[in-house]
């Protein structure tokens, strides 16, 4: 993975002690809270319900041992001896304390780590596939792309004003674990028919109150021109957002109000404009960062058997166990999804036995996904039962991948000042009516999402089952949508009807699940079904 | 009645507004009536909590202040999700008092 050098390094250095100044200064009074509001933004420290919360940007899910032993030293240091993975694959801490947080900040610098861009109208950190560099159906490892864009896009001036947040995620693969097209800006590595490595660009996505699928912008894109391109984007942007309306800033927005047509006309018109200027990296740029992602040192001539003669083991193995390029490894999910737990949260003891485990079976390497669960990327498979026996002491062997437990849901109520309803005890109520495990393999892969409020932090927008919370008079409800997808087959849910109360949407999702049971034709998947039959083969069964 | 509250500036805290000093505990919280405003606006100049705001509370039958919207009660006692994190870590009744 990428290391700093001593620029990296010197600029997040010189960015903790600026920020400790300021917290200085703030805790002296010499600045309100308008002041200094903006300047902790900058540093991902927001204010939550019940304190200070941390965004510490995980850059495209990658962290390594050191990094995940660091986090879990904070959140017993500085928090409460926990953290939560959130959607965007990074980590959050709920109970920092202002005066503390400099020192913090340093922690995090000596392992390479920052907050910086977890917040505000800035370039966010890049999402991409957790299984990037490992992945069996993986064209190249997407990382030194995401790398490259990370370094041109962070403290770049003209991107740090930008009129809102602005999300990017890249993947070479097919098949898309990365929800793509719910992203502002998102590349696909392809390959053109002369063998060229490019990018198929898409466009205009985002959940949020205004929900848009993003538009395939540019089939084939060189890479040597990522940059200019990149760029002709966000001026295109820049030039016409909607900067007096917080609502109609997002891309999205702009793009669905130019139309698909009328944007990438803009945009080709901007990209000549900056072709012409000759800035864009050289590929020597690019052969120096992709030098940090070369593949570990994969043993040769390994064996593709395990002993699966363990029944629980093998139902891990069966769920968990993913394929992975190199014969004789396997990629091995961590479930963060225990049933009646809260979807994403670990504690600083876990976070020290998956980085025992990374360090000792998987190349020192660790993802985080946008699911809200952890990955082991390169682990052989002869070493499986070891990793296995150790995550069922941690309390972290779950085999519920994809499954109607693995729920996504964002904090909600319980921690987020924006927030209509609570979410994570929704999610909790749903796992544990489908806690059986011979239920949950029958029902087979069903991604249910669940959101606080409108803003869609929990990815309600792209459910299977998704799960919005509003206030109602004051108290909290919860609408059902069907049907939507962050695969390589993008839906959008639609709401199915009038909203429940707290029980009420636990019981309308086991209807419909049921539903779904009752009416699958061999080999469908729940959106399979939903694809075959819309709304209106659910409608009934769901409100009678 | 209205009662303050904020977040302290220091630890970000939940308080809430005592007639002289601010409490992390809601049951201090007293009625500022037709003060709200200008309390709000010293305390705010003075830097101690962050963001001051008033809102709707009421008296439960047994005299305690509880605020009137279940946000401001999340705020008040703590995660509902997580029990041994709020500031009644042992009243099993806590919950209820918010929900
Ligand atoms: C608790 C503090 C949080 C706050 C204040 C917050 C705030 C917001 C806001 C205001 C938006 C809407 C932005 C827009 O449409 O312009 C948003 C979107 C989003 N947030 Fe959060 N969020 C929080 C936590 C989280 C967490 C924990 C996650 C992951 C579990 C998350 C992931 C996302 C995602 C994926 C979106 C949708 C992005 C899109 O519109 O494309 N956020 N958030
Ligand atoms: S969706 Fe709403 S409630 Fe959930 S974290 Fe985002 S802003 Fe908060």
């Amino acid at each position: 993975m990428y290391r700093y050098d001593k620029y990296d390094q010197a600029m997040v250095d010189t960015r903790v002690e600026e920020f400790r100044d300021q917290v200085r200064r703030r805790l002296e009074g010499k600045l309100d809270d308008d002041q200094f509001k903006p300047l902790r933004l900058k540093n991902g420290l927001y204010l939550q319900l019940h304190a200070y919360m941390l965004r510490v940007a995980i850059p495209y899910g990658t962290l390594n041992s050191a990094q995940m032993r660091a986090l879990g030293a904070i959140a017993r240091k500085y928090d409460r001896g926990y953290g939560h993975f959130t959607t965007r694959q990074n980590i959050q801490y709920n109970w920092i304390k202002l005066a503390e947080a400099p020192d913090l900040f340093a922690d995090l610098a000596k392992v390479e780590m920052h907050a910086i861009q977890t917040s505000g109208e800035s370039i966010r950190n890049i999402s991409s596939d957790q299984y990037a560099g490992a992945a069996a159906d993986e064209l190249i490892d997407p990382r030194p792309w995401c790398e490259m864009l990370r370094q041109m896009t962070t403290f770049m001036p003209e991107f740090s004003y930008l009129p809102r947040k602005f999300k990017i995620a890249v993947i070479a693969s097919a098949e898309d674990r990365a929800a793509l097209r719910w992203h502002d800006f998102a590349l696909r590595i392809v390959q053109n028919a002369s063998g060229e490595i490019g990018f198929e660009v898409y466009a205009g996505g985002g959940m949020g109150r205004t929900p848009f699928i993003a538009y395939r912008i540019r089939e084939f894109l060189p890479t040597s021109q990522l940059f200019s391109y990149l760029q002709a984007v966000l001026r295109v942007w820049n030039r016409h957002a909607r900067r007096d309306n917080i609502h109609k800033q997002r891309m999205k927005i702009l793009v669905h109000d130019l139309g698909q047509e009328e944007f990438t006309r803009q945009v080709e018109e901007a990209f000549e404009h900056f072709l012409s200027l000759a800035e864009d990296f050289p590929q020597a740029e690019y052969d120096r960062i992709a030098a940090y992602f070369a593949p570990p040192p994969f043993e040769q001539g390994l064996s593709d058997e395990i002993d699966l003669s363990d029944p629980a083991f093998a139902a891990w193995v069966d769920r968990q166990v993913i394929a992975h390029k190199a014969p004789g490894y396997a990629i091995a999910n961590i479930s963060l999804k225990p049933v009646g737990g809260i979807p994403g949260d670990i504690s600083a003891d876990q976070m020290d036995v998956v980085a025992d485990l990374a360090e000792r079976y998987s190349f020192d390497e660790l993802r985080a996904t946008h699911a809200q669960n952890l990955v082991l990327p390169h682990v052989r498979k002869a070493d499986l039962h070891a990793v296995w026996q150790a995550l069922v002491e941690a309390g972290l062997a779950d085999a519920n991948l994809d499954l109607v437990s693995d729920i996504i849901a964002c904090p909600g109520l319980d921690y987020c000042s924006l927030a209509n309803a609570r979410s994570i005890p929704v999610a909790q109520k749903i796992a544990e009516r489908f806690a059986d495990p011979a239920r949950q393999a029958d029902v087979g892969e069903l991604k249910i999402k669940i959101s606080g409020c409108i803003n869609a932090c929990g990815h309600h927008h792209a459910g299977n089952i998704g799960i919005l919370g509003v206030d109602r008079k004051g108290s909290e409800s919860y609408q059902l949508l069907l049907g939507g997808s962050g695969d390589e087959v993008t839906t959008q849910a639609k709401i199915a009807g009038p909203g429940f109360d707290e029980d009420g949407i636990v019981d309308a999702v086991e209807r419909a699940v049921e539903q779904y049971r009752t009416i699958r034709e061999p080999g469908e998947r729940f959106i399979d079904t939903y694809r075959r039959v819309g709304m209106d083969g659910f409608k009934e069964a769901i409100y009678g | 009645m209205r009662i303050l509250t904020g977040n302290d500036l220091k630890t970000g805290a939940v308080t809430w507004w005592t007639g002289y000093d601010w409490s992390i505990h809601v049951e201090d919280a007293v009625d500022a009536g037709d003060q709200a405003d200008a309390i709000l606006a010293r305390e705010a100049a003075a830097c101690r909590v962050n963001n001051p705001y008033a809102i709707d509370g009421e008296k439960a039958p047994d005299g305690s202040v509880r605020p009137a919207h279940i946000k401001d009660r999340i705020r008040a006692l703590g995660p509902t999700v997580r029990p041994d994190l709020t500031l009644k870590p042992a009243d099993p009744d806590a919950r209820n008092w918010v929900i």
